[in-house]
């Protein structure tokens, strides 16, 4: 078959490119440019190369708040990750039940972000919230406001409220594309449910762990909406995570030079961390040639 | 090693099964000899994979038990029953080593590493698996992974029986022969019981002493390749097994002959008698291979004029029209066919009756 040549196909990618070229590629370059001057108005503008870069990487509120989105992040996955797999092997297989378990189960995705930090919001508060109430009650001082750590057990409490069906999800599909021989291999052979789990179901969910891994993991660095919702990055700013400092140094003080600078130093972080997982797990796992 | 009796087995998928349609497998009863090399042959659809399930135990019953040894096994799991199965495609677990695969079933009956390790040593040397011994599974070629799958299976020593299910099928030509030829010689060696699914004539024949044809549920014959070349018990061996099938034609029986169209075929004289007592629906039926192409004027020959005749290498294939039917005809390749008209002779000795399918003795 001829492969046609055909120039004006160039004309129907066109709309992809303008909007992406206006909502993406523009704004990138808007950004380096304000990363490396100092511009306070249209014609008032100083090249300083590199000093916002070196300035924002010397500040401790940034480090403070880097620190924190990593513990936060590296919290996160380690509850999310178990927990959906734990999850998606626990549901039904087949029939009207599992349909019925995954919609109920893909509730929380469907909520739009802020809302969902209202609801924990109220949900924790000590006068009007269930949770609150329940758990002073039982005689545990609990005031996610006033206490770091409250806070914190709750904005992790609320983002795996949020986000664990979606690796349940990913992980109920990549289980049920495992065919039935491996297990009935299994039950001939003699297996536990550990071995069954172990050397079967885990190696065989490595793609769609690799997948559930790197969504979480950007998704839960870049997190803004919910904890800005739920405790407004406090008590104090033990809740700051980076984007929020970084909208706070961009619209807040409007420091648009150093927040420009660090953005870019955030997407490269994320875009590091992201090639190490995926570089990691893809060579997990990889045979030797037989020899 | 055990002998495997099924008794009056059958089975529905459906939840409450009332038609004979709701069954997957017809009422059977049976016996798999200790040590023998069975086959299973047959259609897909016909309860082949059915029948292997139930008798390794990783599908109940609806009725029916399944004795091994005398003793009653129909409830047990498969890891009670002692089986071995080896499915389509290799499955294996692709994190350990070979040697880790051959030792997982004897690792998790609680042998102790030093047994395990000579035992799986012993079942690698026998499968030509010991230069693989310590390489990731994962990265073998298919052929390999099949053995690895076998090697499972037979490296507990009281293992009942190896169930085949169609294990061929992901394996290159080429290779087929060589695993097949691994396959008799574990039967010689070990003496087990082998019992192996396939829906290729030529695999069932060339492995087993003894091959089960399968055909809508029901078992239709039991018998030694010889026997369902010469004596097939039903039109369906026939026409499935032999490279064209047998010629089916269906007939009526008056005096002595078989009456197909407007030709008269002679039939051997008791065959004919028998014939003549039943209502049924007769099929005459004579494989391709015992159809002669004699001269004109030879007693009892029929004149049937030649369709097409294709030549595949050491033979030739003959198709002649009698009446509506066609008859084929399998010649050698140096025999001289001309063009026209062939005069076909059919030995009463070779040429079988069928009374509703089944075959009149």
């Amino acid at each position: 078959m001829q492969k046609i040549q055909d120039n004006r196909a160039w004309f129907l990618v066109l709309p992809v490119f303008v909007t992406v070229a206006f909502s993406a590629i523009i704004p990138l370059m808007t950004v380096v440019n304000y990363s490396v001057q100092d511009i306070l108005g249209p014609d008032n503008r100083v090249f300083v190369g590199t000093e916002f870069f070196a300035g924002v990487l010397t500040d401790p509120d940034l480090h403070d708040a880097l620190v924190r989105q990593i513990m936060f992040s590296a919290i996160i996955l380690a509850i999310e990750i178990p927990l959906g797999i734990a999850v998606a092997r626990a549901l039904p297989v087949k029939g009207w039940r599992a349909s019925l378990s995954l919609v109920v189960l893909a509730l929380p995705l469907l909520i739009p972000w802020n809302v969902v930090g209202t609801i924990w919001q109220i949900f924790g508060r000590g006068d009007i919230g269930l949770a609150g109430y329940v758990v002073n009650a039982l005689g545990i001082d609990y005031n996610y406001t006033a206490d770091p750590l409250a806070a914190w057990v709750t904005v992790i409490v609320m983002d795996v409220w949020h986000w664990t069906p979606l690796v349940a999800l990913l992980a109920y599909a990549g289980l049920r594309a495992i065919p039935d021989a491996y297990y009935q291999a299994a039950q001939i052979d003699g297996a536990s449910a550990w071995a069954v789990f172990r050397y079967i179901q885990l190696p065989k969910l490595r793609g769609v762990l690799l997948i559930a891994l790197l969504l979480r993991f950007m998704d839960s660095f870049m997190i803004y909406t919910e904890p800005f919702v739920l405790t407004g990055g406090g008590p104090g700013n033990s809740t700051t995570f980076l984007s929020q400092y970084l909208a706070t140094l961009a619209v807040g003080q409007f420091d648009l030079g150093p927040a420009a600078a660090f953005s870019i130093v955030y997407f490269l972080i994320v875009l590091l961390f992201c090639f190490v997982f995926y570089t990691a797990l893809q060579n997990v796992g990889r045979s030797r040639p037989a020899s | 090693m055990a002998r495997i009796d099924l008794v009056s087995l059958s089975h529905s998928y459906a939840a409450t099964p009332v038609k004979r349609e709701d069954y997957a497998l017809h009422e059977l009863t049976m016996t798999w000899e200790d040590g023998g090399a069975y086959a299973l042959l047959g259609p897909s659809g016909c309860g082949k994979t059915t029948l292997l399930n139930i008798i390794s135990g990783l599908l109940r019953p609806t009725t029916g038990r399944v004795l091994f040894n005398g003793q009653d096994v129909t409830l047990l799991h498969p890891q009670q029953r002692n089986i071995a199965q080896v499915f389509q495609f290799p499955v294996i677990y692709d994190t350990m080593t070979v040697a880790d695969n051959l030792a997982f079933p004897l690792r998790n009956r609680g042998w102790g590493a030093s047994e395990t390790r000579k035992r799986v040593e012993e079942i690698a040397e026998i499968l030509e698996l010991t230069g693989d011994l310590k390489n990731r599974a994962s990265g073998l070629s298919a052929d390999a992974k099949q053995k690895i799958s076998m090697g499972r299976g037979l490296v507990r020593p009281d293992v009942a029986a190896v169930l085949f299910d169609e294990p061929l099928t992901t394996i290159d030509q080429h290779l087929k022969w060589t695993l097949r030829r691994k396959l008799k010689q574990i039967h010689a060696q070990l003496k087990l019981s082998l019992i192996y699914v396939t829906h290729d004539q030529v695999e069932a024949m060339t492995f087993a002493d003894q091959v089960v044809v399968m055909y809508g549920g029901e078992v239709v014959q039991l018998g030694t390749p010889q026997a369902l070349f010469e004596q097939p018990a039903h039109t369906f061996v026939g026409f499935f097994v032999g490279s064209p099938g047998m010629n089916l034609m269906p007939c009526t029986v008056e005096g002595g002959n078989a009456v197909v169209g407007s030709v008269r075929i002679p039939l051997d004289p008791a065959l004919a008698q028998r014939a003549g007592g039943t209502g049924a629906r007769l099929t005459l039926g004579i494989r391709p291979e015992f159809v002669e192409l004699t001269r004109p004027g030879t007693p009892s020959s029929v004149p049937s004029p030649i369709e097409r005749v294709e030549d595949l290498g050491n033979y030739k294939i003959v198709s002649a029209r009698l009446g509506d039917q066609l008859v084929m005809a399998k010649v050698s390749e140096d025999e001289q066919v001309s063009a026209g008209t062939a005069h076909l002779r059919f030995p009463p000795e070779w040429t079988r009756l069928y009374a509703d399918d089944r075959a009149l003795t």
